[in-house]
């Protein structure tokens, strides 16, 4: 192979390198370089990205792609090119498929077909405990071997604070990061949305944000009592974000990220009992999504990540109380995220791109998120501005399942490289 | 009340998005079934013709055998599918079954389910007239409006009078839709009980809450009393149903703390002993067998008011 890849007239926007300028990019055989020569410069494909921005390939470190065991909902092919008409490049799966990721064979059954059909990197989790049941440990040294790059009982959290405890122990004896769904169920029994003014003009069982609150400050004791790093995944209520902002500046090895639907949405969104607004954790007030907003702009979020959770319409199509929680997210993430924070005035576009590329992959260790030389030429090209309406029907995922449909929001990925070959091109999948 | 019949609505779901003027227009129905009803004139020929489908998948038997007469009474042929012989058991979705009924020429269907919003969900679903017969915790609309029209029968007006609703408000649609009711007809509404069933965030509906029996119950010139049902919402939102009638139950030592001529009201079934001594609910201050009466009529007006609406049909009242 001997691809050369040559955008020119881009913004080029690089957070992890500081970089923010009007240049040319150049990759050779999947990997970026500083400069072409002249022979490169004749041989090579050239890409105009005037006007568009240059970016990192998207990393998101919270997807479900339900594969393998829910493939009606989405699998490992559709949802690479979900991703990639997002602008992602790289994601973290989580490991609540069927069978749960607890043990190596499952990992090496997702490698292999991610290996086979993805069009992206796709790296897989593994469960803290077995059959994600909380009670015991999983074998952790052999999913690491398999190669997941994190641990986590995702859409379940670890009640026992001592399973917990040990859990934490354990991987970051293997320095494998911990991430956590923070809930403590005998909180959230019955409960399917925020509990508040709306949960009670809906008559709908409330999810009390104490519920996170207690998870979030039990991993930042258990994180100081082991040195262990908790990653806290979708953070939701103000609260959280204030005690992870406090143990942060208390030097405790600690991170949250935000999803772009609980930075966008309240529970006031349900009160026509729109399937498409359940997800868990649930939307929370006006406040609560004023506090995330905060918490990305100062630090205490690391990274956004969409928790893309795909459901099929028959299983949405229902009422509220039984419908499953959960929406996808990955082909409007990056709009509905820069419609939040930096078309409001919040965040420069550096730091909206730096939330959602090199932010998450550092946290997950992974190789990914920048465009410095010698990284693999992952790179989303994308219109800041250009506006257009969501409509999930177009969308490259199996599911329907989002909450945005017909809004029109800015900014479109026109774009999509993974190791300098184009996957998507703003309109089809090219891989 | 000789005001014009307003009515659009193909449905009714909630109180909560009604006007005074349309709870008026049912009120004016209500009242016209009740003289004809009174005059031995039981039996309107308003929906002949037409088939009711009563889908009641939570169980139910006052409120399902009142929506039952009042269809009857209005001459429909009327089809009842409770939660047990429904398809839903065998795993058919409430669409399917909805969109069966509606094939079978069904003319309305009244619901009674146990999750909030599944009537709101339903009137999406289906073409015909979807009247909410109580909705998981969420709305009682026809409870409500019945309990309104037999206040308005002692007081002839709501303005101004102090109501108190006590009990297990957090799971109750029939104080949901009450406390919307209430207020759109001008009544002051205090919700009473232990602060895990009635939790400080109901004053964002514009109601006062309290969790003193003595203060809830003293300027009161009606006390409406929930069923408490302790094994069927959760055991953890108070010690006992002992520990509930020596704090919050009303007996006939603490009704004497309520204004003269204060009434009680129950929309059953009454735990009798528990909410409310026995004695005290068969007396001359309880109106609970007018409230079922009245749960006729008020019935009636509804299922005439949506069907008339939906089939472009002038109000015509006996
Ligand atoms: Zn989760």
């Amino acid at each position: 192979m001997n691809e050369i890849l040559w955008i020119t007239g881009g913004r080029i926007i690089d957070p992890a390198n500081k970089r923010d300028e009007t240049g040319d990019l150049y990759s050779v055989d999947g990997v970026l370089v500083e400069q072409l020569d002249d022979t490169q410069k004749k041989a090579a494909t050239k890409i105009d990205a005037n006007g568009l921005v240059v970016a990192p390939g998207l990393v998101d470190i919270h997807v479900h792609f339900r594969d393998p065991g829910q493939t009606h909902k989405e699998d490992i092919a559709s949802g690479s090119r979900s991703a990639a008409a997002g602008g992602f490049t790289t994601v973290v799966c989580m490991p609540n498929t069927s069978p749960v990721c607890d043990n190596a064979g499952t990992i090496q059954r997702i490698m292999d077909k991610v290996a086979r059909e993805s069009i992206i990197n796709i790296y897989p989790t593994g469960c803290l405990t077995i059959g994600m049941d909380g009670e015991q440990l999983a074998p952790t040294g052999q999913l690491k071997k398999a190669g997941v790059v994190a641990v986590t009982d995702d859409g379940k959290c670890v009640q026992s604070n001592e399973i917990m405890r040990r859990a934490v122990e354990y991987a970051k004896m293997l320095d494998l990061p911990i991430m956590d769904h923070c809930q403590d169920a005998s909180l959230t029994q019955g409960a399917v949305m925020n509990e508040g003014e709306w949960s009670l003009r809906l008559g709908l069982r409330g999810w009390p944000k104490a519920a996170e609150d207690i998870i979030v400050a039990r991993n930042v004791i258990l994180a100081e009592l082991t040195g262990a790093h908790i990653h806290m995944q979708h953070v939701s209520s103000a609260n959280s974000v204030d005690i992870l902002r406090r143990a942060i500046a208390r030097g405790i090895s600690v991170s949250g990220e935000a999803s772009p639907h609980h930075i966008e949405f309240t529970d006031a969104d349900l009160k026509d009992y729109n399937t498409v607004y359940k997800m868990n954790p649930p939307l929370r007030t006006d406040a609560d999504k004023e506090a995330l907003i905060e918490g990305l702009c100062d630090g205490t979020l690391a990274c956004i990540a969409t928790d893309h959770a795909p459901h099929s319409p028959d299983e949405k199509d229902r009422e509220f109380d039984t419908a499953p929680f959960g929406i996808i997210g990955l082909e409007n993430s990056l709009a509905s995220s820069l419609g939040t924070l930096y078309h409001s005035g919040r965040l420069s576009l550096s730091e909206v791109i730096a939330l959602m590329t090199h932010k998450g992959a550092e946290l997950c260790k992974l190789d990914a998120g920048t465009l410095s030389a010698g990284a693999d030429a992952d790179i989303c090209l994308f219109d800041p501005d250009e506006e257009w309406t969501v409509d999930p029907k177009q969308f490259f995922s199996k599911s329907r399942n989002c909450p945005w449909e017909g809004q029109t929001l800015k900014g479109k990925v026109k774009s999509t490289f993974v190791a300098g070959t184009q996957v998507y091109d703003g309109t089809s999948i090219s891989a | 009340m000789s005001q014009s019949l307003a009515w659009n609505r193909k449905d009714l779901i909630d109180v909560e998005h009604l006007s005074r003027d349309e709870i008026e227009t049912i009120f004016t129905a209500a009242t016209a079934f009740k003289r004809a009803m009174e005059a031995d004139d039981k039996k309107q020929p308003y929906l002949e013709g037409r088939t009711v489908v009563n889908l009641f998948l939570e169980p139910s038997t006052r409120t399902r055998l009142a929506f039952e007469v009042a269809a009857s009474r209005l001459s429909a042929d009327t089809i009842t599918v409770t939660g047990g012989a429904s398809s839903l058991t065998k795993g058919e979705t409430l669409r399917d079954t909805a969109r069966n009924m509606e094939a079978l020429k069904a003319d309305m269907i009244i619901m009674r389910h146990s999750a909030s919003g599944a009537p709101n969900y339903l009137s999406k679903v289906v073409d015909i007239p979807v009247i909410n017969g109580g909705d998981g915790s969420h709305a009682h609309p026809t409870q409500a409006l019945l309990d309104s029209f037999t206040l308005l029968e002692k007081f002839g007006s709501l303005e101004g009078k102090r109501i108190t609703i006590l009990g297990d408000i957090l799971f109750s649609r029939v104080a949901r839709s009450n406390i919307w009711c209430l207020q759109k007809l001008g009544a002051e509404v205090t919700i009473a009980g232990p602060s895990t069933l009635v939790p400080k965030e109901f004053e964002a509906l514009g109601v006062h809450v309290c969790h003193d029996l003595q203060e809830a119950l003293e300027d009161a010139d009606a006390v409406m009393l929930l069923r408490i049902q302790h094994e069927r919402q959760t055991a953890t939102h108070f010690p006992s149903i002992g520990e509930y009638t020596s704090t919050f139950g009303l007996n006939k030592q603490r009704a004497k703390w309520l204004k003269l001529g204060a009434i009680i009201m129950h929309p059953g079934p009454i735990n009798r002993g528990v909410e409310i001594d026995s004695e005290l609910a068969d007396s001359e201050q309880s109106v609970v067998l007018q409230q079922v009466t009245n749960g006729i009529v008020v019935r009636m007006a509804v299922l005439h008011l949506c069907y008339c609406a939906h089939n472009g049909k002038s109000i015509e009242l006996p």
